[in-house]
């Protein structure tokens, strides 16, 4: 006779299990590896957090102290390989196939890990697409998360770093999963309930703060000319012309240098209202002057930033922040609003070959996609019109009956010819395709793919992807913003003129833009202290950003 | 180090009548450019003495296309360099010019 | 928009120079933005090519003034002497050339003898690959600097920069008239690094830049007497604080050196026991010390004021 409630049994076997180990709930910090080692099975499907800013780092280092006789080959799902014990799990023999998006800090040692056959890897996947997949076909056996607080029914607060968080644990708890919480305290009232007790099974008290990376945090003291040379041409070229008010920004220098510009640069050329006011982004510290000067409706958020609460709480107009006046973010949703609700994105990347495919993958590192494939590419799936949208459709097939033609969502790709140690961003062969090959992938790791992309800006100038007919014009708008690079000293110089002359290439010239002018004064704030009194003091940068 | 070496011919002289401009830094990633009118009006010499070697192509398209667009005529440009991209390169070579000509403080 | 925004922006599209911030000016600008306009006479220029004879054989780039600039000019229309180091070749630190500029400059001082000297410093130290003309430099520095105020002339320290003031460039700042000094700005011999390797992380935690700024800070130097005048990160500010120091600078003689002897004694005396800023700033009358590094210029130069006038008694 078949059962049906297979996985019900497993879990309330699991329960019993935990249960000599908890006091209702809460588990003692000493009895957490214990406890691991009791719930959960050989060859389970784990999610440890693991986000792209918060860690469960109390329970990554129980679970790496595991005895790995009674737990073993664990399939490891979770959106950040950040701390070193996660990559441990695997060394140790804790934990054998991997599924995942991000992993930035751990970036050469996970390649190491992978090339040296330790790492059975599933697949690399941008965010959204994982917790997708978490109700699917990887949905987590056990569940390790990271809150704020709890009180004594489990319920939990998760604060401004909400994160990933209820992605996971809806996926775990209603598939008859086992969910399992460290939080800094224990408490008699919660500030709010962000995830409800009967979703959640243990709760460990760690005595102090889970681990957060600060990432969103530029220094506005880095900011060279030439970044401030691409923030101008993206404002005056792209922004301006196509009307964009709902956008994402990828963090980097680039981006930190358009939203210092917007008070400044922005403001002289009038485009206050006009454009950037509605926004799917982290609490960038940098886009504070913006945001004080009037610039900004209202941001969704994917995570917060270390030092951004106070001025968050004190900001709620523009911030989602819940009755409790702390914010609340979701990656989930904010991916998703990236997708269908924003008319641009811009980021940075590595390498960007002929066809526009670019990649943040090198030889030795292997960072995975984070959540930029998401925010970077055409969702194919939105119905609903906006001016930005519609011309960008129009100049892509300007044939087509208009009735009849989708718009296009602007991806737009920014940065320097040369980064970083003086590395081409412009390359014939992508890195990725040697790491796939080395890694036997189906497919090399491509960011964002060429199709998607509209527009790409470089000190040169502005290279309008969507104008162009076909493919040698698409690679020679490629190459003629490529600079210096060999990929640009290869252009054909009259190819790229006519281009030029058809508005496909713009140089800084065409839009009225001096070289010259791209001065650091133009910046709203040039150091994080500037920041800190644009906020009114409410900005509170962690430690390594000071110089006071 | 590598030391390069460019003679070219300008299509004029440049402008103003300032004798020498220094601007920039030697530091990782920057450069200086000390620029002296010292050359006969059609003449623009740029001497390199860079960190990074093996960019020798690279820097003799910088300064070819430099000459073309700002005719720097009876020029010297000496260059200390610790590095700097292409980019900051001919933002400091315009920025000399600039200075020089008396254009902008 | 508040008006804290308004003054920003304003400040930020300000192009003009005398707003701008010291920190993130070159030596040059800061040097052509602190004298009186087109006023800067330069010795030993870039043209002259007095470059390093020791950072080739280490390929290392040179710069053509050795990131020592020196000249002549006028202050509020009477002359000074200048010196300017470069903070961000090869972090400032003093090397054959650059120490043999500065003092030329001072005994030129010494031999002239009624014009002030201004130096603008911005250094980590001494050069590593001209470690011993580095220190030979700052030897003949100090000795060049005390005997020109000893013939009269007063040499005024400005710190503010990136590199801040450390090592050689601190016991010399150590020599001077007086001292200006911005928040950004450090003061020290020991850099955080070497406190933490040779006594230890708990006692010293370099990373922990608040501790940093603290213990070596413009502020903490300021009400600790190691400065006289708190400047605002403005050439402006540091023009004003120039001009004042000049004016107001000490005499040097036996008695000025007995009375900074005796202010010495005391100061460890009061504060030796201290394990923090903190406890120094709260027992010099702070109500609120924990608050200090957050308080702005204006609100910090007042409150330093009422807690310890400018001393020019000493030095």
């Amino acid at each position: 006779m078949t059962t049906w409630n297979n996985a019900q049994s497993l879990r309330d076997s699991r329960k019993r299990a935990g249960a000599p180990y908890a006091q209702g709930k809460c588990v003692a910090r000493k009895d957490t590896t214990a406890l691991l080692e009791a719930v959960i099975r050989p060859g389970d499907r784990v999610c440890l957090e693991g986000d792209n800013q918060k860690q469960a780092d109390l329970l990554a280092t129980a679970l790496a102290a595991v005895n790995k006789d009674k737990v073993h080959d664990l399939h490891m799902v979770q959106s950040g390989v950040v701390l070193p014990e996660h990559l441990d799990l695997f060394e140790l023999g804790i934990a054998k196939r991997l599924d995942y998006a991000y992993s930035g800090p751990q970036s050469q040692r996970i390649a190491k890990l992978l090339f040296g056959g330790k790492i059975e890897l599933g697949a690399v996947h941008t965010y959204l697409e994982l917790f997708a997949r978490y109700y699917v076909d990887l949905t987590p056996q056990v569940a390790l998360i990271a809150a704020v607080s709890a009180d004594r029914e489990g319920n939990l607060y998760t604060g401004p770093n909400t994160e990933d968080t209820p992605a996971i644990v809806e996926a775990t708890a209603f598939k008859d999963g086992i969910v399992i919480a460290q939080v800094n305290e224990i408490v008699d009232k919660l500030p709010r309930v962000d995830i409800p007790g009967d979703w959640v099974d243990f709760v460990i008290e760690s005595g102090k703060p889970f681990y957060v990376e600060p990432l969103f945090t530029r220094d506005p003291g880095a900011i060279t000319e030439t970044q401030i040379l691409t923030a101008m041409l993206a404002i005056k070229g792209i922004y301006a012309p196509y009307g964009v008010q709902r956008l994402n920004h990828g963090i980097g220098f680039n981006t930190a240098a358009i939203e210092l510009l917007l008070p400044t640069y922005g403001e002289r050329l009038g485009l206050k209202g006009k454009i950037a006011s509605r926004w799917a982004l982290n609490p960038h510290p940098t886009l504070i002057p913006a945001i004080e000067s009037g610039w900004v409706q209202q941001i969704h958020s994917f995570g917060s930033e270390v030092g951004m609460d106070d001025y968050i709480r004190a900001r709620p107009d523009v911030f989602f922040t819940g009755p409790d006046g702390s914010l609340r973010s979701n990656r989930a949703f904010s991916q998703v609003a990236g997708l269908y609700a924003c008319d641009m994105f811009i980021g940075s990347t590595l390498q960007i070959d002929l066809q526009g495919n670019s990649s943040t993958v090198t030889a030795d590192r292997v960072a995975g996609f984070g959540g930029a494939p998401n925010m970077g590419s055409d969702a194919r799936g939105r119905r609903h019109p906006s001016q930005p949208w519609l011309q960008a459709g129009k100049e892509a097939d300007p044939d087509s009956p208009a009735a009849l033609r989708r718009g296009r969502k602007l991806v737009v790709q920014i940065g320097e010819t040369f980064g970083d140690k003086n590395a081409p961003l412009f390359v014939e062969n992508l890195d990725a395709l040697k790491l796939a090959e080395k890694l036997d992938l189906d497919l090399a790791p491509v960011m964002v793919y060429g199709d998607d992309v509209t527009h790409i800006v470089t000190e040169e100038g502005i290279a309008n992807l969507l104008l162009c007919r076909n493919n040698d014009e698409r690679e020679h708008a490629i190459r003629g913003v490529a600079g210096y690079t060999e990929v640009g000293r290869g252009r054909d110089k009259k190819l790229v003129q006519q281009l030029r002359e058809r508005g496909v290439i713009r140089r800084p010239e065409d839009l009225g833009i001096d070289p010259l002018d791209a001065d650091r004064r133009l910046l709203a704030a040039r150091s994080i202290k500037d920041l800190v009194r644009w906020s009114g003091d409410l900005y509170a940068p962690p430690s390594k950003f000071r110089n006071w | 180090m590598e030391t390069l070496n460019y003679r070219n011919k300008a299509q004029q002289r440049a402008k103003g009548s300032k004798r020498q401009v220094i601007v920039g830094v030697v530091a990782s990633g920057n450069l200086e450019v000390l620029a002296e009118r010292v050359l006969p009006d059609t003449d623009c010499e740029v001497d390199i003495r860079t960190a990074a070697e093996g960019f020798g192509e690279v820097w003799q398209a910088v300064v070819a296309d430099f000459v073309e667009r700002r005719s720097p005529g009876g020029l010297k440009f000496s260059i200390n360099d610790g590095g700097a991209r292409p980019d900051t390169v001919a933002l400091r070579l315009a920025q000399a010019v600039s200075a020089i000509e008396g254009e902008r403080t | 928009m508040n008006a804290a925004a308004l003054d920003k922006s304003k400040d930020s599209n300000d192009a003009s120079t005398s707003a701008s911030s010291w920190y993130e000016a070159s030596a040059r600008q800061r040097v052509e933005n602190l004298l009186d306009a087109n006023s800067f006479n330069e010795f030993i220029g870039p043209e002259l090519r007095e470059t390093s004879p020791h950072l080739p054989l280490f390929d290392l780039p040179e710069q053509f003034d050795d990131g020592m600039i020196v000249g002549y000019g006028r202050l509020g229309g009477k002359p000074v002497l200048v010196a300017a180091q470069e903070g961000r070749f090869m972090g400032g630190a003093f090397g054959e050339i650059h120490g043999a500029k500065l003092t030329g400059l001072l005994r030129a001082a010494r031999d002239i003898a009624s014009l002030p000297v201004l130096i603008l410093f911005d250094t980590g130290g001494v050069r590593l690959q001209e470690a011993n003309a580095g220190e030979l430099a700052i030897a003949e520095i100090m000795r060049a600097l005390i005997e020109a105020r000893l013939a009269g002339a007063p040499v005024v320290g400005l710190v503010g920069g990136r590199a801040g003031c450390y090592g050689g460039g601190g016991l010399i700042a150590g020599c001077c008239s007086a001292l200006a000094v911005s928040e950004q700005g450090r003061i020290s011999v020991s850099g955080p690094e070497v406190i933490e390797t040779n006594r230890g992380v708990e006692e010293f935690d370099s990373k922990d830049r608040a501790l940093v700024w603290r213990t070596m800070g413009g502020k903490h130097r300021r009400l600790i007497g190691g400065a006289e005048v708190f400047a605002d990160d403005s050439v402006a500010s540091f023009r004003d604080a120039a001009q004042y120091l000049i004016e107001h600078a000490p005499s040097m003689n036996l008695s000025t050196l007995e009375a900074e002897q005796f202010r010495l004694t005391q100061r460890i005396e009061r504060f030796g026991t201290c394990a923090d800023a903190i406890d120094i700033w709260r027992s010099l009358g702070a109500t609120e010390p924990q608050r200090i590094p957050a308080l702005s210029y204006r609100e910090f130069a007042a409150l330093a004021n009422h807690l310890q006038e400018p001393r020019h008694d000493a030095r």
